[in-house]
């Protein structure tokens, strides 16, 4: 299923442009956030759960994600390049496969690293907070690319898409309504993230188990749509 | 440059590409209406002006738009949501989109790979010999001419050796020789029992290169076949010229006696002149003037652009 290949050229699209500084902004700006609040608020406080869990789960990882979600296949649908791997016999789950691994990797690099990078720094330690919060991004790093590749294959505007998605359904929706949270990309990091960090100030309303069961459902269905889309993949414009 | 040949008659078989009735629409728009087509070993170019329905049979025939009538089929296999039948087929699509941060080497060893080609290296080196590119291979594509990129695109789609190529406005951005280079190589391919299909809405690159022809004008197959009868019919088509002169009058009621001018009509312009016959009637222009004692200060032809040509096509 995975494609060394696809995966070759797909970081070296990613990383070897201007993207790279791009990519590494959000998570700076969260490390300097903290080292700031950490120098000037006494460690006994909630801040870095409130601040690490809202900034860096309902900002810090959504971006990465939606910037590299939506440029491993996205940008490639849009200049039309991604014609020179589709006029190949691999196959489509395959390419959505690939580009979605590697997405999450990048994406766990630029998010899920600063993430528990910033709670070692607000705590102190490499304990339970720092690690549920790098595992609860890496989880998802993970769903948020999938959704984020799968919003690629539908849409010719998927970073306008991705951004309302995260605007409105993430960042509105699930917090009026609360059956959403069934369906929220960040109830799942969140309800991990808890279960491990065992802060109340994080804000998880999902246990582990149903965030991590939801999570892979969600991954599965996005990656597995995602292929099916890209195999009915049309070029239009030119007559 | 050389263009190894597929042997056996299993390779003529998957050479075929057939169109039956086929037709694309966009909403009310007609793309392509109810062409068919059989195209085998041999170039083939297919003609129209632009927006003529050329790119939408070529992503039908790559696979890359389902038709919404008839039937598509490469060596039997309708190419829609098959991805196998690249195997067999090579496409060079039109837009100058490439992975520009590759070298043409790592690009064409990478389409070997994805290929599955036992021994990718020497597959891309071989494609990247026959389109010439090889002094230049391990140069990055974005510091490519976009001719060089034309090239690096199609030893990527030459790379596993295809029994159909599909090339949509191949020439677009080459200079004359590496266009006489592309015509020898894509010429030596047809020849070697590929079919090799391309589009162009320049006559002269399809008179030049294709042993058959298929002119599209409008989402219709408008003329079909040997390049030189449709060439002929395009040649003996009636003319118009607009004629400026001293005495429009005088000449139109000389000209109305010549067997090579079908009619005449004078206009705010200049005399508008249907000819029946073009080479005649601008032989003879000059001598009926004249005798007529009028004096030609102006000839136009009025309907020599290409759109106009496949327009007489299409009632012909």
């Amino acid at each position: 299923m995975f494609n060394p290949t696809i995966a070759g050229i797909t970081l070296r699209a990613l990383l070897g442009r201007k993207r790279v500084f791009l990519l590494a902004i959000p998570g700076a700006v969260l490390l300097i956030i903290t080292i700031a609040l950490k120098a000037d608020h006494n460690a006994s406080t909630s801040w870095p759960a409130e601040v690490l869990g809202r900034v860096g789960f309902s900002a810090l990882l959504p971006l990465t994600a939606l910037i590299v979600g939506t440029s491993v296949l996205g940008a490639e649908i849009d200049d039309s390049s991604i014609l020179h791997l589709l006029a190949t016999p691999v196959s489509r789950a395959s390419i959505i496969f690939t580009k979605t691994l590697i997405a999450a990797a990048v994406t766990l690099l630029f998010a899920a690293l600063p993430e528990f990078v910033a709670g070692v720094i607000a705590t102190g330690k490499a304990g339970s907070f720092a690690v549920g919060l790098g595992v609860g991004a890496v989880l998802g790093s993970i769903v948020y690319t999938a959704v984020f590749v799968l919003i690629s294959t539908i849409t010719r505007h998927p970073v306008a898409f991705a951004l309302a998605y995260v605007a409105v359904w993430e960042g509105l929706v699930t917090n009026l309504v609360s059956g959403a949270k069934y369906l929220s990309v960040e109830q799942y990091s969140l309800g991990l993230a808890n279960a491990i960090a065992k802060n109340g100030a994080l804000d998880a309303h999902l246990t582990a188990t149903t965030a991590v069961i939801l999570a892979a459902i969600a991954t599965a269905a996005a990656v597995s749509y995602a292929g099916t889309r890209l195999r009915s993949f049309r070029l239009t414009g030119d007559a | 440059m050389s263009a190894p040949s597929p042997n056996g008659a299993a390779a003529g078989a998957a050479a075929l590409v057939e169109l039956r009735n086929t037709t694309r629409w966009y909403g009310n728009v007609v793309a392509v209406n109810d062409i068919s087509m059989t195209l085998g070993p041999g170039v083939t170019g297919l003609l129209g002006p632009n927006g003529a329905g050329k790119s939408t049979l070529l992503h039908m025939i790559s696979g890359f738009l389902e038709p919404s009538r008839g039937t598509v089929t490469i060596g039997g296999v309708a190419p829609w949501r098959n991805a196998d039948i690249f195997r067999t087929v090579g496409l060079v699509p039109e837009r100058d989109s490439v992975y520009a941060f590759l070298t043409a080497r790592e690009f064409v060893t990478a389409s070997a790979k994805l290929h599955k080609l036992p021994d990718p290296t020497a597959a891309a080196d071989r494609a990247l010999n026959m389109v010439e590119l090889t002094e230049s291979a391990d140069r990055p594509i974005d510091t490519y001419s976009k001719g060089m990129r034309q090239r690096a695109k199609v030893a990527a789609a030459l790379v596993h050796d295809p029994h159909v190529l599909l090339l949509d406005e191949p020439f677009n951005g080459m200079d004359p020789r590496q266009r006489l280079h592309m015509m020898d190589l894509l010429r030596g391919l047809g020849r070697s029992g590929r079919t090799i299909l391309f589009s162009s809405h320049i006559l002269e690159e399809v008179e030049r290169l294709a042993d058959t022809v298929q002119v599209v004008v409008a989402g219709r197959l408008a003329a079909s076949g040997d390049y030189r009868s449709i060439r002929r019919l395009m040649t003996n088509r009636p003319h118009v010229f607009v004629v400026r002169t001293t005495d429009d009058r005088t000449l139109a009621k000389a000209l109305i006696a010549s067997q090579a001018v079908q009619g005449v009509a004078l206009t705010t312009t200049g005399l508008e002149v249907h000819a029946s016959d073009h080479g005649t009637f601008t032989r003879q222009l000059a001598g009926v003037s004249r005798e007529a004692g009028v004096g030609l200060r102006e000839v136009i032809p009025a309907d020599e652009s290409l759109e106009s040509v496949f327009a007489y096509l299409v009632g012909a």
